[in-house]
Formats: structure tokens, C-alpha cells, sequence
């Protein structure tokens, strides 16, 4: 036996088969039946903003670290996706490239490159083109689904989504809701589609339900209490709430974020819960119509304050008493 | 079936299958064996009076001990000549000493090994002291000895025995083995215990991926009124002593104690098969079953080695390594130690020993932390692995100390489940050496 070839290291000597590459690639499968619901409400438009944007994020984060793996592990084209979901379906293209770049560049790779960010980088990307050019994505500026016309100019005809008004919500079915033909973000408008991906992530293991549980809840209760009941009733007005602008996207798959939300499972309540106030807080009493890019952001910054108050009791622990 | 389960826990690939159905052989004493004076937690053993080079011993006889309470005598497991006394290789690290016997192949037992009477009229200071003078340690594989935890202090009731034999760690079968073969003996050493102990009942765990065996426990406890037999999910770390006793008796061993601050006693089946033969017959602990297994093993096997048998000589009956052989260890998969070559011996704490492939060996480099909490969702003990391994790597010891780094027992769950590859448990370890040293000072 030729003892040099062996192999002496801490245990354990056997790993899971999982990598960063392999769960990226899960998030990325996830969001396919959003991606497929995009192309199918908004067409060719949509396609066009989500490949910019993804193609835009994997090269900006393979230039500034400058690796010839494009692909790599995976999270610079999951955040490319998720940016290009959180804009309207036809945007300009430069748009998409600069907040598809800064997402990358000012959201993750200033703070330290993937484990390191501070805060959502998909929606950083999204702050910094709703501060820098509000028109495009502020006002009557949103796109009517037109389903099954891949190639129909979508924007031709806009309106304002079912969140700035009264008036502009009761023109839409909880149903439509539901499915997703109602004018929005080119990824944030099907709630089916979301669940679906979301499933996925949840079977894989990937996402607490905590997360998007607290953050839903508190959405649907708050709304029903609150929101006046304006939509056919209180249930209905809380259900409408849920269904309608960013809350799927934001609490299936921005909240659940690994990177940026706490590793603890009381934190992950917390956070989850705490993005549900504060999207109700903006859309409820605020000036903006919507609320969970924001809600999300400021609940990142909390996240390392959660986690070191929700350490968990180890196993046989007593609680010491202050 | 089903039972109580313990939160956190993974689902690794088993292997079980390559030795599961193969019976425990007799592995032929080797010419030379190397016995190390500590194969124990607690005081390193030295040589007797007269146990000197060139003295010829006999199987069985005692020929190391030592005067600490936690410690157990060592014993010759062949007939033979010393050749030498000094340090050598040992599985767990650094070289300790070691008396090395050729045998004479008479296998001739000491006259000290015989049955010591009438069993019934044994009290239970009597088994202890047999238990003791057999040299007896937990066979699980943390080797603490056995008679010290049946001697728990007066003011500690210790009403239950927990037999382990969960056998969780990937690979390993030679508990499943000792089950299938020796279900008397494992009752009647439970007896023994439940007797030194003055408990009132026993319960034998068994991991439900060992199905024959929860069967064959189960004759042999029938008519037994105090002795149950637990089958148990099958989840790593399913045979942790605390994950074992809460599963088991529904009991929470607390953050920094023991079982018997909850009135539990926990031993392994082989444990308890080596009590009944150190009882009935008078034999010390000279032999154990171990698995030899995994991708680099030519014939893999569950065998009876003598105590102090070469782990190459092991090897060559299991028919050598394979070419791409990259890692050798002794132990599961999960907690055992890699070993940097074979030529160390066999001691009474070796369960298994396995060899991997490349294909089967996993060398990553490790990327930062995303943050996904499934170290923190694995670890049987509600730790935050990766808070406690950023604490280490950035020499915040009060600050792992405070995230209960001490807890941890090191059973790998962390980093075996980590998608960036982190080392969490090696970081973990870091941490608590270092607070063990600055808790010294």
C-alpha cells in the first residue's frame, strides 16, 4: 500500500451532494413556470428584458471577478432573473442592463461577492432604477397581458396596476389575480405560477415555510382589516392584497433569500412577519402603492440584529433567567 | 411502529447493504498484535510488575492497569512472548505506548479466566469489580469505561438502561451483526447492568433500517416484563446518546450533564454482550467485532479481531485495498478518524474500518456562507453551526462559547449538509479546544 496517497482529514468523510451551484440551479427551476407565465402574458417583450437581464448580471459579476465561468455558481443569474421579474414586461433595454449591473456590482459584489450581501440584490437593482428613472416603472405605465400573443407589441396599450386604486383593482377578478392576467411586474403577476416554483424549493428543502407563512398572513390580515374592505368584503380585501402587486414574488422568492434573511427558524418568522407590516404600513398608509421592494430591504437590514436575538435553546438547555 | 424523533438529523446514503447479511467470522489471531496501554477516556494504563520484554504471557492475562478510577485494565489477546514495549501508532493520532506480543499460537488461556460462580450470588459491587477487572469500555466507539458509569454516585437514581443499537453511522453493521447472533447475550448483560445499577427496566433502541434484527430482539425479550425493545426512525445521529435517550424514554439529557442526572444508563449491544461474557465466563475484553467495508475494500466483512491486531493485517484477510484507494478509517464515515496508513492497531473503541475511493472521497474547496440554515435545521442539538464556525475562524471564542459551542459532540451533521463545503464541525472542534484551554487557565 503506497501510504502517501491517503487522504487524512476532519471528519465527517462524506458529504451531501448539494453545492451552491446545485441549490442556484433549483431557485433558477423554480422560477421557470413565472418565466413561462411572463412569456405567455406579455410575449416576446418579456423574454427579450429576462434574457438582457440575466445575461447582464452573469457578465458583470464574471468581470469583476474576472472568471471565464460565466455560469458558475449560479446566483448572478438567479439575481439576473429576479430583477428582470421585479420590472415592467417592456422596458428599455438600458434600464435593464444598469440595474441588472448595479443589482450585481452595488447590491453584492461591493459588500464581498456571494454570503456577504447585506441586502436583496435583485432588489437593490430594482431601488436603483425606480430612484433614477421613476417614470418607467411609476404611474400608468404598466402593460395589458395580452396571453398567448408572443408577438404583440405589449406596449401599446398600458394602465396603472390593480394597486393604485380602488377603481383599478375592482377592474381585476381575484381570479385573473390568481392566474396572473392582470397588469404588473413581468414575473410578480401570477400567483399560480409562483406557488408552483415555490413547491419545488420546499421539496428540495431549500425554503422555511416561515418566511413566506409570516409574511403572507400578515398581508392577508392586515388587508382584511384594514384595507376597508373595498374589494367585495373584508376576506376578499385581504385576499386581494395578497394576490395583487409583489407580495408572491417578494415573499416565495425574495424574502426567502437565503443570503439576506436570518438562518435562525424564530428569526425567519420575524423577518417574514416584519415584511408583512411593513409592505401593509407602505400600501395602507403610505404614498407608494406598493410596498414589499422596501418592506424586504429594511427587514435585510435588521437580519443580523434577529439572528442574535433568536439564538435557539440548544437541545437539554435551560433558559437563564435575566 | 414509529417513535419519538429528535429534531434536526440527516439522511446520508447508508451502504449498509455491502456486510449487512454477512455473518460475523472468526478472524485467525495474527502472529504479531501491538496493544496500546490506553484504548480508554481517562487514565493511560501501564505495565504490570513482571510484564517486562521476553516474558511469555497468556490470552486473557492482565497485563497493564492503572490505579484512576476512569480507566480499565488491558489484556494480553493472544499467548506469547513480549517482544518490545514502547510507543506506536494508534488510531487515535499520536503514538502511545504499546506492548507488542508475538504469539506461540497455543492460545492458551490465563487460569485467571474462569466462570466466577454462582451469578445470583453476585452483588452488585461484585459485577462492577468483574466488569472492571475485565477491562471493559463502551464498544460504540467513545470507550469510556463500562463499570464507570455503573457506578453512578448514591444520590443519582438510576432507574432505566438504554441499549444502543441504533448503529446510525453509514457503513457500519457489525452492532446489526451482534443483534442478529447474540441476542441472549445482549438481554442477559442489559440483566447485568439493570442488576448493578439497581434500575427497574431496560429498553434496547434499534434503527428500523435493521428490521431482522428489531424481529429478533424482540423474540428474545418476549417474557421479559421489564425489557423493551424501541424501534427507532432511521435518521443520523439516531444513536447520540442524547438523541438515543429522548427517542427512547422521552427524557432531555441536559445542556452539560449526563444521562444519569435523568436516572438513564446507556450502553452499546456489544457493550453489553462483553459484560455477559466477562460475568458468565470470566473472559476480559480481548476481541470485538468490527465491519470492514466501503469502495476500497477487496472483501468486505464483519470479523472478531483480537484487540491489538495490525490494521493492515485486517486488510490483507479482506483481500487488500483496491488501487484507487484515497482514504482509510477507522470508524463510520460520519465521526470516524482518517487514518494516514494501516499500520496501527485494532483497539477495544474500533467499530469499523473503511476504506473509500477516489469516486467516494470528497475533496472541495470551500466557498463562503450563503446562509441557507441547513447546518442550523441539521444539528441534533439546535446549535448554529455556522455562527459558531464564523466565531472560531475569526477567534471569537467568548462569542462561540456564548452560541453554546460546547454542546456540540461532533457528529458531522454540519458539515455533511453544507452546500458551500464549510468544514463547520472542524471549525466547531477549533473552537471548543480553545475554550476548553482558556476555561483551564
Amino acid at each position: 500500500m503506497d501510504n502517501n496517497k491517503m487522504v487524512v482529514s476532519s471528519s465527517p468523510h462524506i458529504r451531501s451532494i448539494e453545492s451552491v451551484q446545485s441549490v442556484m440551479t433549483d431557485v433558477l427551476i423554480a422560477l421557470f413556470p413565472a418565466a413561462l407565465m411572463a412569456v405567455l402574458l406579455f410575449g416576446y417583450q418579456a423574454l427579450i428584458t429576462m434574457v438582457i437581464s440575466v445575461a447582464t448580471a452573469m457578465l458583470a459579476e464574471a468581470l469583476w471577478l474576472r472568471k471565464r465561468d460565466i455560469y458558475s455558481d449560479g446566483s448572478a443569474a438567479v439575481t439576473g432573473l429576479l430583477f428582470a421579474m421585479v420590472l415592467p414586461p417592456s422596458p428599455p433595454w438600458w434600464l435593464v442592463v444598469v440595474g441588472a449591473a448595479s443589482a450585481i456590482i452595488i447590491g453584492k459584489q461591493v459588500f464581498g461577492g456571494i454570503g456577504y450581501n447585506i441586502f436583496n440584490p435583485a432588489l437593490v437593482g430594482r431601488a436603483v432604477v425606480v430612484m433614477s428613472w421613476g417614470g418607467h416603472l411609476v404611474g400608468r405605465v404598466w402593460s395589458q397581458p395580452q396571453p398567448f400573443a408572443f408577438t404583440a407589441d405589449i406596449s401599446a396599450v398600458t394602465t396603472a396596476t390593480p394597486l393604485s386604486g380602488q377603481e383599478e383593482a375592482l377592474a381585476v377578478s381575484l381570479t385573473n389575480l390568481f392566474i396572473g392576467s392582470a397588469p404588473g411586474c413581468l414575473g410578480e403577476t401570477s400567483a399560480l405560477a409562483l406557488l408552483l416554483g415555490a413547491a419545488w424549493l420546499f421539496y428540495k428543502g431549500h425554503i422555511d415555510l416561515r418566511i413566506p407563512g409570516g409574511f403572507i398572513g400578515v398581508v392577508f390580515v392586515m388587508g382584511a382589516v384594514f384595507g376597508g374592505g373595498f374589494y367585495g368584503g373584508a376576506l376578499t380585501t385581504g385576499l386581494f392584497h395578497v394576490l395583487a402587486g409583489g407580495v408572491m414574488l417578494g415573499a416565495l422568492f425574495m424574502a426567502t433569500d437565503m443570503v439576506t434573511t436570518p438562518v435562525t427558524t424564530k428569526g425567519k418568522l420575524i423577518f417574514g412577519i416584519g415584511c408583512g407590516i411593513i409592505t401593509m404600513m407602505i400600501r395602507l398608509w403610505g404614498t407608494s402603492p406598493e410596498g414589499v421592494t422596501y418592506a424586504i430591504l429594511l427587514m435585510n437590514a435588521v437580519t443580523p440584529i434577529i439572528d442574535n436575538f433568536t439564538v435557539p435553546q440548544q437541545f437539554g438547555g435551560v433558559k437563564k433567567s435575566a | 411502529m414509529g417513535s419519538a424523533v429528535f429534531k434536526g438529523g440527516i439522511h446520508p446514503d447508508y451502504h449498509k447493504e455491502i456486510t449487512a447479511s454477512m455473518a460475523v467470522s472468526k478472524m485467525k489471531a495474527p502472529s504479531t498484535v501491538v496493544i496500546p496501554l490506553q484504548q480508554h477516556i481517562g487514565a493511560p494504563c501501564e505495565p504490570l510488575d513482571g510484564i517486562e520484554e521476553g516474558v511469555r504471557v497468556k490470552m486473557g492475562q492482565k497485563i497493564a492497569d492503572s490505579s484512576g478510577f476512569v480507566s480499565a485494565p488491558i489484556h494480553a489477546s493472544v499467548s506469547g512472548t513480549i517482544k518490545t514495549i514502547g510507543a506506536y501508532n494508534h488510531p487515535l493520532g499520536r503514538p502511545v505506548k504499546a506492548i507488542t506480543i508475538e504469539s506461540d499460537e497455543q492460545e492458551e488461556w490465563d487460569e485467571k479466566v474462569k466462570p466466577p460462580g454462582n451469578i445470583d450470588d453476585l452483588s452488585p459491587d461484585d459485577l462492577r469489580k468483574i466488569i472492571r477487572e475485565a477491562g471493559i469500555v463502551g464498544l460504540g466507539g467513545a470507550t469510556f469505561p463500562a463499570h464507570v458509569k455503573l457506578s453512578p454516585p448514591p444520590e443519582k437514581k438510576i432507574d432505566c438502561v438504554v441499549i444502543n443499537g441504533a448503529e446510525c453511522e453509514p457503513y457500519l453493521t457489525a452492532d446489526h451483526r451482534i443483534m442478529l447472533e447474540k441476542p441472549e447475550e445482549i438481554i442477559y448483560g442489559l440483566k447485568l447492568m439493570i442488576k448493578a445499577l439497581g434500575a427497574e427496566k431496560g429498553v434496547i433502541g434499534i434503527e428500523e433500517n435493521k428490521a431482522d434484527a428489531i424481529s429478533v430482539m424482540e423474540q428474545a425479550v418476549a417474557g421479559e416484563e421489564n425489557i423493551t425493545v424501541a424501534p427507532l426512525h432511521t435518521k443520523y445521529p439516531q444513536g447520540a446518546e442524547k438523541m438515543l435517550i429522548l427517542v427512547t424514554t422521552g427524557r432531555k439529557v441536559p445542556s452539560g450533564g449526563l444521562p444519569l442526572d435523568i436516572g438513564v444508563v446507556n450502553h452499546n449491544v456489544g457493550t453489553a454482550v462483553a459484560i455477559t461474557n466477562a460475568v458468565r465466563e470470566g473472559k476480559p475484553l480481548i476481541e470485538r467485532v468490527v465491519t470492514i467495508t466501503g469502495s476500497g475494500i477487496n472483501k468486505p466483512a464483519n470479523l472478531l479481531i483480537r484487540v491489538g491486531t495490525l490494521v493492515s493485517d485486517v486488510i490483507e484477510v479482506c483481500g487488500g485495498l483496491k488501487e484507487d484507494t484515497r482514504k482509510l478509517i477507522t470508524g463510520g464515515p460520519m465521526m470516524g478518524l482518517a487514518q494516514p496508513n494501516a499500520d496501527m492497531p485494532v483497539i477495544k473503541g474500533t467499530s469499523g474500518i473503511l476504506a473509500l475511493t477516489d469516486q467516494d472521497v470528497y475533496i472541495a474547496e470551500s466557498s463562503p456562507c450563503i446562509r441557507c440554515a441547513k447546518c442550523v435545521e441539521a444539528c441534533p442539538v439546535q446549535l448554529l453551526p455556522t455562527s459558531i464556525a464564523q466565531a472560531a475562524e475569526h477567534d471569537l471564542f467568548k462569542k462561540a462559547e456564548k452560541l453554546h459551542a460546547m454542546d456540540c459532540f461532533e457528529c458531522g451533521c454540519c458539515s455533511y449538509v453544507c452546500p458551500s463545503k464549510i468544514p463547520l464541525t472542524q471549525w466547531i472542534r477549533v473552537a471548543k479546544a480553545e475554550i476548553a484551554k482558556a476555561n483551564k487557565k
